[in-house]
């Protein structure tokens, strides 16, 4: 499938998706949808950089708060329409993915995964200590009481868009993988020195997937604030959205963009059933025994399970 | 902005007391990371459950929780020893650690947290010393032994842990296998043996660290998640695998923090500490006494 | 490809069939909310969860309400907001609840509110701070006791207790914890600095992981203040407790909005360290007059605390969650039905008698009159737990109606 029909391809299940959703009378299936296109979202922009280039980025949580303060500035400033907040906080968080790309000239490994963890604890005292953005005391933005498309809720309306970002990063995703961007990038991951002198512009790309990764991150953020009305950095910053989106695509698989759709739609589903149903201290203890045991059963992921099973087939 | 001197005295000693503290909760690290190469992000969680180990034996016997901890950190050390045969069963021997091996700790912090809780319960938790409440006081400048005790044990330990390191067959043996696993086996020595003990060596000083801890302030079962990044800025901003590195990577950040919170306001200590590690990151990577 | 969209189908029916809702006949009276039962706040979550449920027994016992038993339907949060939509919508669409109270603190109370809103339904919050002023829903109702105007309530009695002091006091040090009760506590003690004329001498927040305080009492004593005001979360009210004593803290007024001391936890451990010191408290054994029937509360609660592991005093929020439980029970038995508008409208009209006194709601949802008690902890000995349930300890100086003695003041004379 070449990637322009593929994006086709996505673009019109999204759409059909969120038409058919109209018809569903659960505000549950939305707001629990809503939570794991987040993740989904998360989970394939990590990916770019951690899976394709082999850059841990510990600090996923950092852009997608960017993405959300992105959102809460605009929100007390000019008060402009979703759509405009979706693309400027997509953007402030391309600018952080740019400067944590030029992180990457220095550092590798274990330590950029390091850097990247200061660098959110940076971000979180600026937030912190940032009045106009409601500071610690944190900030309300009220959804809007008319909702847009003959919509019934606002919640509709950000599932919506969830789903239509959601393709957007799948179709990102499999774009970079599929060109020679993603050759360069895995030439990269395996071995940098010998990409640089066989000619792979390895500064170039690099730079590259940090900045898409980190937009994509950041877009997921946008509508976070509309989605809990009230925001505040630990919130924002929490440790679950780093811990997620490095776990989803490890469950699913690193190596292609299917990998973290599957993982995220998993460990997502997981946890929202979880969460409703045993609702304990065991709910935690479920998160942390599936991590153990996929990480130590199914090295590869799902999809390596499946590359596997693939190949065993053929033979 | 002025600087009175007893102000900046005690900012001093207060930075190097909280920097004592920060070195021990780091030890463990610097040698499971820094030397072992393995990402054990669960450490802190360990910490807390040496904590509750203090916490329990001090409530039903009343002894002071920092001498249990040294008595009981044999059984840290077993503790240990059975984690990295897991560790090294599952990774190691299959030759994938770096990722996989965080998303590995990742759960079993997840699993130690709720372990406390389901023990425990959720409520803070805290212990009373027979110190806990003295301070000392020399000239303008004021020496609280709740800080001043688990600063010199930890020094102890640290120091310990380094001529350990320097001055046994053993510790050099780790050394080595820092350096080079391929030697030591050509030495007849078996690398994974070395590697288990050193594993568990820091968790014993995390099991220690975590009875500094609840002396020092009150101790909930998800603590933990406070202290990772800490104990790896401390780690890297050392120096990997220096020990010494570690020790003064706490001096310097428990002096930027004290003197953040003394004299421009306590809330950008987390900004100056961890912008201090990302500018060593950045311009030299190797750390303050990196190999 | 084939066999993933087979699964993919086979995933999406089991989701559909796990999200459908059952039919009941005869159903009970169900009560939903989401509560902190792991994360940061759960020790106070749990606690609120006791005293519900031990309501719900009690109402159980005298058969129900309207003839219904009622059920709580509950899902832990996990301190995390982000979880709260999901939480509120299926109680509202899959488990079709008839009320909806809130869980603890306003980070979660806030995030169900559009939810809430959209349903027109009544909501008891289980203190959030000034939750509605952005809201301003009008069937928002919230039990603890801070007043219509949250920030100035909870530090009133601070304040009016300083003004009293010969001669007045001039300057005034504010520090707290960077997190969502704090900020609003210092917003009102910055407010209530300019009323009262005190100069503010120091003004700083510090972040909530901060592990040895001295370094800021040490600044804050540079600045020899008259008054110390902290807004803290528990783990910083210790460290803050014992750096004061450690630094050898003197100034005239210290403490006022710190939360931790009104738990046995930092009762027993903080012990004689917490002399001197004023603070606000929701309860305590000296006017336990004025609270009448809550001892049989606090005997079955304190029962069942020890058993969960949380706190085994359960003066500052359990008896305020039981309250906020009265206060629906005893509106759906006036109205007789479960008509949100008609609950709404006579919580807004009528006096409630419950075990924390009688309450009264302003438009905003508040309680019409503020009644945070501030109080002084003094003649601490030792760090048991028994000395606390009894009366003797704890000084109320404010609000006038509840004052059972005057401040000893400087804070630094206490420590003697």
């Amino acid at each position: 499938m070449s990637n322009r029909t593929f994006a086709a391809a996505a673009f019109t299940i999204a759409l059909a998706i969120v038409v058919a959703s109209r018809f569903i009378p659960n505000d549950y299936f939305f707001s629990a949808a809503y939570t794991v296109l987040q993740f989904i979202i998360l989970a394939t922009a990590w990916n770019i950089l951690g899976g394709y280039t082999g850059y841990v980025n510990f600090g996923s949580a950092a852009f997608f708060a960017v993405g959300a303060y992105s959102t809460v500035f605009l929100y007390k400033a000019l008060h402009p329409p979703l759509p405009v907040m979706i693309l400027a906080g997509t953007l402030a968080a391309g600018v952080l993915g740019l400067a944590v790309g030029y992180l990457t000239l220095r550092m590798r490994g274990v330590f950029f995964a390091i850097a990247t963890l200061a660098l959110s604890v940076v971000l979180y005292t600026f937030v912190v200590n940032w009045d106009y953005v409601g500071g610690a005391r944190g900030a309300y933005i009220l959804q809007p009481r008319e909702v847009p498309f003959g919509l019934r809720r606002y919640i509709h309306l950000l599932y919506s868009a969830m789903v239509l970002m959601t393709a957007l990063a799948l179709v990102v995703a499999r774009a970079i993988e599929t060109s020679f961007i993603g050759r360069g990038l895995a030439a990269i991951r395996d071995d940098e020195l010998a990409a640089e002198c066989a000619g792979v512009p390895t500064l170039r790309l690099k730079l590259f997937s940090a900045t898409v990764s980190g937009a994509l991150m950041g877009m997921a953020g946008t509508t976070f604030p509309f989605y809990l009305s009230y925001v505040e950095p630990s919130a924002a910053f929490n440790l679950s959205y780093a811990v997620n989106s490095i776990a989803m695509p490890l469950i699913g698989g690193m190596m292609s963009w299917v990998g973290p759709l599957i993982g995220a739609v998993l460990l997502g589903t997981v946890q929202q059933v979880v969460q409703v149903t045993i609702s304990s201290a065991w709910n935690l203890l479920i998160v942390g025994v599936l991590l153990v045991l996929f990480v130590t059963l199914a090295p590869n992921g799902i999809m390596g399970w499946v590359d596997a099973w693939r190949r065993r087939r053929k033979r | 902005m002025e600087f009175p001197t007893a102000l900046v005295l005690n900012a001093i000693i207060a930075g190097l007391l909280l920097g004592g503290f920060y070195a021990a909760v780091s030890v463990g690290i610097s040698i499971s990371f820094g030397m072992l190469d393995v990402v054990n992000i669960a450490h802190p969680a360990f910490i807390i459950l040496g904590s509750y180990v203090a916490y329990i034996v001090n409530e039903r016997m009343g002894l002071d929780p920092i001498a249990v901890s040294v008595v009981l950190s044999p059984l840290f050390f077993v503790l240990g020893l059975l984690l990295y045969r897991i560790y090294y069963l599952c990774f190691e021997k299959r030759g994938q650690e770096s990722l996989r091996g965080l998303a590995f700790f990742f759960g079993i912090l997840f699993i130690t947290e709720v372990a406390l809780v389901l023990i425990f319960g959720v409520d803070y938790r805290m212990v009373q010393t027979a110190y806990s409440e003295t301070t000392w006081r020399l000239g303008p400048v004021d020496f609280p032994m709740r800080l001043v005790v688990p600063f010199l044990v930890s020094v102890t330990m640290v120091v310990g842990v380094q001529l350990f390191l320097t001055h046994t067959f053993f510790g050099r043996a780790v050394l080595a296998v820092a350096q080079d696993q391929l030697a030591l086996r050509l030495m007849g020595v078996n690398p994974t043996r070395v590697k288990g003990l050193a594993f568990a060596l820091s968790i014993a000083t995390a099991g220690v660290a975590g009875a500094f801890l609840i002396v020092i302030q009150p101790v909930q079962p998800a603590l933990g998640r406070e202290y990772i990044g800490l104990v790896f800025a401390v780690c890297v901003l050392g120096g990997m695998g220096s020990i010494w590195g570690t020790l003064l990577g706490a001096f310097v950040l428990g002096i930027a923090e004290s003197f953040t919170s003394t004299f421009f306001g306590p809330s950008w200590a987390p900004a100056v500490s961890f912008g201090l590690l990302l500018a060593a990151l950045a311009f030299k990577p190797s750390g303050l006494l990196g190999r | 490809m084939n066999r993933l969209t087979t699964w993919f189908s086979a995933g999406l029916l089991a989701l559909s069939l796990a999200l459908a809702a059952p039919v009941h006949a005869q159903q009970p009276l169900k009560i939903g909310f989401g509560m902190s039962l792991t994360g940061p706040l759960a020790g106070n979550g749990k606690a609120a969860l006791i005293a519900m449920q031990i309501w719900a027994e009690d109402v159980n016992a005298k058969g129900g309400i309207l003839g219904r038993k009622v059920e709580l339907v509950y899902y832990d949060d996990q301190t995390n907001p982000s979880t709260v939509p999901s939480i509120y919508n299926k109680l509202l669409d899959v488990d079709k609840v008839d009320l909806l109270v809130s869980g603890y603190g306003t980070n979660v109370i806030a995030p169900a509110m559009p939810i809430v809103m959209q349903r027109n339904m009544a909501f008891m919050g289980l203190f959030g701070l000034n939750v509605n002023s952005k809201f301003n829903y009008d069937r928002y109702f919230q039990i603890m006791p801070a007043g219509p105007e949250p920030a100035i309530g909870w530090t009133q009695g601070f304040f009016d207790t300083a003004m009293a002091l010969a001669p007045k006091p001039q300057t005034i040090a504010l520090v707290g914890a960077d997190a969502e009760y704090p900020a609003l506590a210092l917003e009102g003690a910055r407010a209530q600095a300019k009323r009262t004329g005190l100069k503010v001498v120091y003004d700083k927040t510090y972040p909530p992981n901060t592990v040895d305080f001295s370094p800021i009492l040490r600044a804050i004593q540079a600045t020899n203040p008259d008054l110390v005001f902290v807004a803290s979360y528990p783990p910083d009210s210790a460290g803050m407790v014992r750096a004061a004593n450690e630094v050898g803290l003197k100034t005239r007024m210290f403490g006022g909005g710190m939360v931790g001391p009104q738990f046995a936890a930092l009762k027993t451990q903080l012990g004689p360290l917490l002399n001197g010191i004023v603070n606000y408290e929701t309860f305590a054994p000296d006017v336990a007059g004025k609270f009448p029937f809550l001892d049989q509360f606090l005997a079955k609660y304190q029962g069942r605390a020890v058993k969960e592991g949380v706190d085994p005093l359960g003066f500052y929020l359990p008896p305020y969650a039981y309250a906020m439980m009265q206060v629906l029970e005893q509106s759906i038995k006036a109205v007789g039905a479960l008509d949100q508008a008609k609950l709404a409208d006579y919580m807004h009209t009528y006096e409630f008698d419950t075990f924390v006194g009688k309450v009264r709601f302003a438009k905003n949802g508040e309680w019409a009159v503020p009644r945070m008690l501030t109080v002084q902890y003094h003649g601490i000995a030792g760090n048991d737990l028994e000395q606390w349930m009894k009366p003797g300890h704890v000084t109320v100086l404010a609000p006038a109606s509840y004052k059972t003695g005057a401040i000893m003041a400087p804070y630094h004379d206490n420590k003697k």
